[in-house]
């Protein structure tokens, strides 16, 4: 299932994680702390919290080329604004059935929490991301969206050739 | 000089800092610094030793002047640790001090990789996007509130009694609150304290006392807090009085009422006494507890059953001062800061089953023992076993529940210190044979060390091995009717059998049970093992990541009383410059709403935890309260117009981020797996 091209290419997963100020990002940092080596491949952007993703965050994430898009949060009542990592998952939901539908695969995108205390999580979580998208390969939407552009403008040509055709 | 708004086209300064070698080992830092400088509106890009050193912030507000420079990245450590730093280092230079982001290339990046080509492309796409990000973020103003300047302390331990002491004597207005029936914690119980021998009631009864007597201290024991509200200098506190039956305000603490109830003899377990002996349902913890309030028991009162007891304690109370009808109370407070010290609770030794504690009547664990050698304790301090023998031989046996991968894996610190205590003292008291079967001993401590030296002059028996088993199975006719204690000695070879009459189990330390609880209720974290998370394990010991919470003592980790005293000084120390400050900067990231795009759909208004967003009927649109906001984002990505904005972390500033990390020519370059 694996495209060896690419990885012939040298192509490795990038993955976006949307951590969390409070839990999941400090549990990032005690990761560093306690020296929890993982995979190099997951770039971090610091949140407050898990309830200010806004679905758009992973969709752009996607379009630019993520391979993956994980997003951690605290516990289940454990958030620092109360409960901002619910909101965080009822969006999680409601994304998870629209990433179906535009066809991208449920192991690309994850959510996890993770608190301050977690960081062998981190590291795992990270870890086992990267393993499950490396076995997807790429998801190259950037490349794919250049290639629908493409047809477009392709069958956008065809049918005002048939048109000229038909006036003439 | 006045701040520049930065509004102008962006002139980016970016500093990748080496932190020595925690960052320059693994980052090519002059890699990545060559890298920034061909990013768009980067102006300056230097590598530096130490970015968070004078010379290192200097560098930035130099450039600032010189270079014309309107925006600041700094890649080093985490946000969490210096970004404070590096704003006002930006604020110098003459920039609004958000003209300022962070990367994280060292517990993110170098701390967690170690191919340094990986790592380096990693800090690369970081850079990337801080670069982009700050070129759009905007001047932001800190708001300022005002402080309340009472304090409360959760749990009246010696930590919480010394910390309360400490800011009571600074003027400060205290509310101590108390779970117990009495102030005192787990020392309260002690005998004697290592290394001194002091007896512990002698330096801990004064200290009790002043609470009590203190203008300044309000005290509320046998107490629970059930609901914490607010921010940084301004929380409020809900906290429950549970009833005691009797008026703190009338009851003497003369006692008259034990001896008159109708129970002759105690039939409950004693708590205070670790169930060796029996109390009344109407009862004092101990004889000198604080308050000096006796209290009555329900679950074991006749009246309170039945309602058919003769009452003989209210007859002979001359002070009205027993109320059967007392109710629960909840009484609400505000304070501005607030000092956790809930402490810890000892190992259970039945989670060991080969030891045999439960099992063998003569297996007690060190607190059982604590009690058993006080002069106050059940059996006044004369060491009788609880089959009535007096033992001619004791086994202690070190880190039980400690330094185990089985039960907790940590050293609880205090067990060799104790255990050292307690050989002497039951030496002392009953003549015995006292061994000690021990992994290491731990005796780091002023004059602790010494002490050891002391104890191995005193004929004390050091057996160095991890004990395997406690069984009552004789093999030898001399091991009959006794306990005999199976272990390695290491330092001969040689697996032994020795008989003891009594075996002490030295337990380690624990979180409370509820310890999670009341992290949620306080809105901290704990740390892996369950004790509450300071900020910074070595910077910050008694900060947690909630400004204006504090934690001192052994809730934070196990603790001895010198060093849990320590940190009750330092945590009251840390609430006091809070207070004295009289105001504080809070981070402003609050959420506004942009009036003209909000179609006034009410999306928002139920999301909001802190009931912040109110709905102005007259214009139909929502509004923000920003000084109940506290800027989690949640109505942001809830908004389905997009009105809804939060500073610092704008849709523009994290969809930049989101394109710099992703918009790499070439593919990344990565070495393989960490």
């Amino acid at each position: 299932m694996t495209t060896t091209a690419e990885q012939a290419n040298g192509w490795e997963p990038r993955i976006v994680a949307f951590f969390c100020n409070w839990c999941t990002y400090t549990a990032a940092d005690l990761a560093g702390v306690s020296r929890l080596r993982h995979a190099p491949n997951a770039r971090i952007i610091r949140v407050m919290c898990s309830g200010r993703l806004d679905p758009q965050f992973v969709l752009d994430a996607f379009a630019r080329g993520a391979d993956g898009v994980l997003v951690g949060g605290c516990h289940p009542g454990d958030c620092h604004y109360m409960e901002g990592n619910y909101k965080a998952l009822r969006r999680v939901r409601l994304l998870e059935r629209m990433l179906d539908g535009m066809g991208i695969h449920r192991d690309r995108f994850r959510l996890e929490w993770i608190s301050a205390s977690e960081g062998e999580k981190v590291k795992t979580t990270i870890n086992d991301m990267v393993a499950r998208v490396r076995a997807l390969g790429p998801l190259a939407l950037p490349a794919k969206f250049a290639d629908w552009d493409r047809e477009m403008d392709e069958l956008e040509h065809a049918v005002a050739a048939q048109t000229e055709d038909v006036h003439a | 000089m006045p701040e520049r708004n930065g509004h102008d086209a962006p002139r980016i300064g970016f500093y990748v800092c080496h932190c020595g070698h925690n960052i320059a080992g693994t980052v090519d830092v002059a890699a990545v610094a060559k890298f920034a400088a061909t990013l768009p509106n980067v102006v300056v890009a230097r590598d530096y030793k130490y970015m968070c050193s004078d010379p290192g912030q200097e560098l930035i507000t130099t450039d600032i002047r010189e270079e014309k420079l309107n925006r600041i990245v700094v890649a080093s450590c985490s946000p969490l640790l210096h970004e404070h730093t590096f704003r006002v280092a930006t604020q110098k230079g003459g920039l609004n001090p958000f003209f300022f982001q962070m990367v994280n290339i060292r517990e993110n990046v170098s701390w967690v990789n170690d191919d340094g080509k990986a790592a380096t492309a990693k800090a690369c796409d970081l850079v990337r996007a801080a670069v982009r990000r700050v070129a759009v973020h905007r001047a932001l103003e800190t708001k300022h509130v005002r402080i309340h300047p009472d304090v409360l302390i959760v749990g009246a331990g010696i930590s919480g009694i010394h910390a309360a002491l400490t800011l009571a004597n600074a003027g400060k207005k205290v509310t101590l609150v108390e779970r117990e029936p009495t102030i005192g914690g787990h020392m309260a119980m002690f005998d004697k304290t290592f290394p001194t021998l002091d007896c512990a009631a002698c330096i801990l009864t004064p200290k009790m006392s002043a609470v009590k007597n203190h203008p300044n201290i309000t005290l509320w024991s046998y107490s629970e807090v059930t609901e914490v509200s607010g921010y940084v200098g301004n929380y409020t506190v809900k906290v429950k009085r549970k009833p005691r039956y009797v008026s703190e305000e009338l009851c003497v603490g003369c006692m008259e009422c034990i001896d008159a109830c109708v129970y002759k003899e105690g039939k409950t377990p004693d708590e205070f006494n670790q169930g060796l002996s029996k109390r009344k349902p109407v009862y004092i913890p101990f004889p000198q507890a604080t308050p000096q309030v006796v209290l009555i028991d329900p679950e074991t009162c006749i009246e309170f059953k039945s309602g058919r007891c003769k009452k003989t304690c209210v007859e002979k109370c001359d002070r009205n001062a027993i109320d059967f009808k007392q109710k629960e109370e909840i009484r609400e407070i505000n304070v501005g800061a607030i000092i956790l010290s809930t402490g810890f609770k000892t190992f259970d030794a039945k989670r060991i089953p080969y030891y045999g504690y439960g099992k063998f009547p003569n297996v007690y664990s060190s607190i059982e023992v604590e009690r058993l050698v006080n002069a106050s304790g059940p059996t006044s301090g004369e060491l009788i076993l609880r089959d009535g023998r007096r033992p001619k031989t004791v086994g202690i046996i070190h880190c039980v529940g400690s330094r185990d991968k089985n039960t907790n894996r940590w050293c609880s610190r205090t067990c060799c210190m104790y255990s050292l205590k307690l050989a002497h003292l039951l030496k002392e008291h009953s003549h015995a044979e006292v061994y000690n079967f021990y992994i290491d001993i731990r005796a780091a401590g002023k004059a602790y060390e010494e002490f050891y030296d002391k104890l191995l002059e005193e004929n004390i028996h050091f057996i160095r091995g991890r004990v395997a088993e406690v069984t009552d199975w004789c093999a030898r006719p001399e091991e009959k009717g006794k306990l005999i204690i199976r272990v390695e000695d290491t330092m001969i070879g040689v697996v032994r059998r020795v008989p003891v009459d009594m075996v002490v189990l030295a337990v380690g330390m624990e979180p409370n049970a509820d310890a999670q609880d009341v992290r949620r209720m306080f809105n901290i974290s704990c740390s892996t093992e369950g004790f509450f998370l300071e900020r910074h394990p070595k910077l910050a010991p008694v900060d947690t990541f909630t400004d204006g919470i504090y934690i001192a003592g052994a809730c934070q980790g196990p603790k001895d009383i010198p060093d849990s005293v320590a940190q009750a000084g330092a945590a009251a120390a840390q609430a006091l410059s809070l207070i004295d400050a009289g105001e504080v900067e809070l981070e402003p990231n609050t959420a506004y709403v942009v009036e003209e795009d909000c179609s006034g759909c009410k999306s928002c208004l139920a999301i909001c935890p802190y009931s912040a967003i109110s709905r102005d009927e007259a214009k139909q649109k929502a509004v923000i309260n920003e000084a109940l906001c506290k800027g989690c984002g949640t109505c942001v990505a809830t908004c389905p117009s997009g009105a809804i904005r939060q500073n610092l972390f704008e849709d523009e500033q994290i969809f930049s981020e989101i394109r710099g990390l992703l918009e790499a020519d070439e593919p990344i370059l990565t070495g393989g797996e960490a």
